[in-house]
């Protein structure tokens, strides 16, 4: 027997050690961290309803009223993302604080607030979107193939 | 003139003496449970500088002067340094070089950068090239988690088996005679891939490069596990730690009590949130140039092995699904 077989038989096949890390590495806690993206999320929800009622409240029109609201929830999430909050926030929200569009706007604001050192073009102007750029590319994407099918299917 | 043995280790025959030992670290490292080992601890994770990537380098290039100054080198009297880090082209380390007037050698081996210096810097000394030698490695969580993964402020879970990255940058005085703990064996390890490619599952990574390397060194010298004090790798964290175990265990090598890991040595993991454990190449540096170079200067250990772990791959290769190869090297350090 040659030494290259003495030492395959001894080797780990990838699938082999991909077993054995998935019985060691620690489980993601789905069922707290569903509960925990639910509350988060929920209290986001709900301090957005609040904030459209009050807007409502002082007379704005329906339509107005949205527009206005998802601007303050913008400003809300940048500057808790600003202040270093809404990471913590996210810790623990996960997706409950990611989908909302408070999280839309931390995931532009915490690469523009790295990207700051390195100038205001090749920096903030060029990094800012590195997270959030996909969601738009494909945002923009779909909106326009559901734009084509109502055209065509209306 | 060192003496090679088997494939992939050699044996000092002037074991190069460790004269000294000197770290910074973070203020979070600062709050874990070896802070009262470390030299200095950073009030600020800016260390008073603009940038991040600033504060690493000037972390590295205070931590090397701090090592010579505890035993009165000067700079000029350093045939080499050499050191490495974790950022592209290793910035840090080699801007931390233009302070220290001393031909430089960069060094990457992701977070296997601490051994290999180490490794490196007694082959110089005992091959007659050098009389003395200064090694440092170091990292910062924030520059790394920049390259590698999220912006700090993002707003993301970490997934349980990830790791923190140390803020820490340790440094190694290096001679060809003086008082300390000497280098005697050397093991320099071969890349392995055993295919995982989560850039945050990282100990699983470096596991199976951890697992190849000590085998190759206990075979090539003729020693087993209960041959050394200690045997500490560099930045497995948990889920690689009990993973090498594991390995080792099938090749019929125990670890047991005599083995631990920098990356979960760090930090207290009970309370710091920071999941699997440190890494970086800060980690192996602090936690030897802190705790166990000490140690072995006291004799409280006589026999150590220190196998850094490295993770050799970029945020390009992750995105284009490429797996990650690992990494390690082994250094034995005795006490006298």
């Amino acid at each position: 027997m040659n030494e290259k077989t003495g030492s395959s038989e001894q080797q780990l096949e990838a699938a082999e050690y991909q077993e054995l890390i998935n019985k060691i590495r620690p489980r993601h806690t789905f069922l707290k961290n569903a509960i925990l993206a639910f509350l988060v999320g929920g209290s986001i929800c709900l301090i957005g309803q609040l904030i459209l009622q009050i807007y409502t409240g002082q007379g704005l029109e329906q339509q107005q009223a949205q527009a206005a609201t998802s601007a303050t929830m913008v400003f809300l999430g940048a500057f808790l993302t600003g202040i270093g909050v809404y990471d913590q926030i996210g810790k623990y929200g996960g997706a409950g604080s990611i989908v909302p569009i408070t999280g839309f706007a931390n995931s532009i604001v915490a690469p523009a607030m790295e990207a700051r050192r390195e100038g205001f073009v090749f920096g903030i102007g060029a990094k800012m979107f590195t997270i959030a750029g996909p969601v738009l590319v494909y945002g923009f994407l779909i909106s326009v193939l559901i734009g084509i099918s109502y055209f065509l299917l209306r | 003139m060192g003496q090679k043995l088997g494939r992939q280790s050699f044996r000092f025959t002037k074991p190069p003496v460790i004269a000294a030992a000197a770290n910074i670290v973070g203020p979070m490292e600062g709050d874990g449970p070896l802070a009262v080992q470390f030299d200095w601890i950073m009030d600020d994770i800016l260390f008073g500088e603009p940038t991040w990537e600033r504060a690493e380098s000037k972390m590295l290039r205070e931590s090397a002067k701090l090592a010579l100054r505890k035993i009165n080198w000067q700079p000029q009297e350093i045939d080499f340094f050499l050191a490495g880090d974790l950022l592209n082209q290793i910035t840090s380390a080699n801007f931390a070089a233009r302070g220290i007037e001393a031909p430089f050698l960069g060094l990457f081996g992701a977070c296997s950068t601490f051994t290999e210096a180490i490794m490196v810097g007694s082959m110089l000394i005992d091959g007659g090239f050098a009389a003395r030698v200064l090694v440092a490695s170091g990292s910062h969580h924030n520059t790394a988690e920049r390259q590698f993964r999220f912006p700090i402020e993002q707003g993301v879970q970490r997934p349980p088996f990830a790791q923190w990255t140390v803020t820490g940058s340790g440094a190694l005085a290096l001679a060809d005679q003086g008082e300390g703990p000497v280098v005697t064996v050397g093991t320099a390890g071969k890349v392995v891939d055993l295919g995982i490619s989560d850039p945050n599952n990282m100990g699983a990574a470096m596991a199976p490069a951890a697992a190849d390397t000590l085998i190759s060194h206990f075979q090539d010298t003729g020693t087993a596990p209960a041959d050394y004090d200690l045997i500490l790798t560099g930045d497995l964290g948990t889920v690689g730690s009990d993973t090498l175990k594991d390995l080792m265990r099938m090749q019929g090598y125990l670890l047991e009590g005599n083995y631990c890991d920098c990356g979960t040595l760090i930090y207290d993991l009970a309370r710091q949130d920071v999941h699997a454990g440190g890494s970086g190449c800060g980690c192996s540096s602090v936690v030897f140039t802190g705790s166990i170079w000490k140690q072995l200067n006291e004799g409280r250990y006589r026999k150590v092995l220190l196998a850094a772990t490295g993770a050799l791959m970029s945020s390009t290769s992750s995105q284009q699904g490429e797996t990650i190869p690992g990494i390690a090297h082994v250094v034995v350090v005795e006490s006298r």
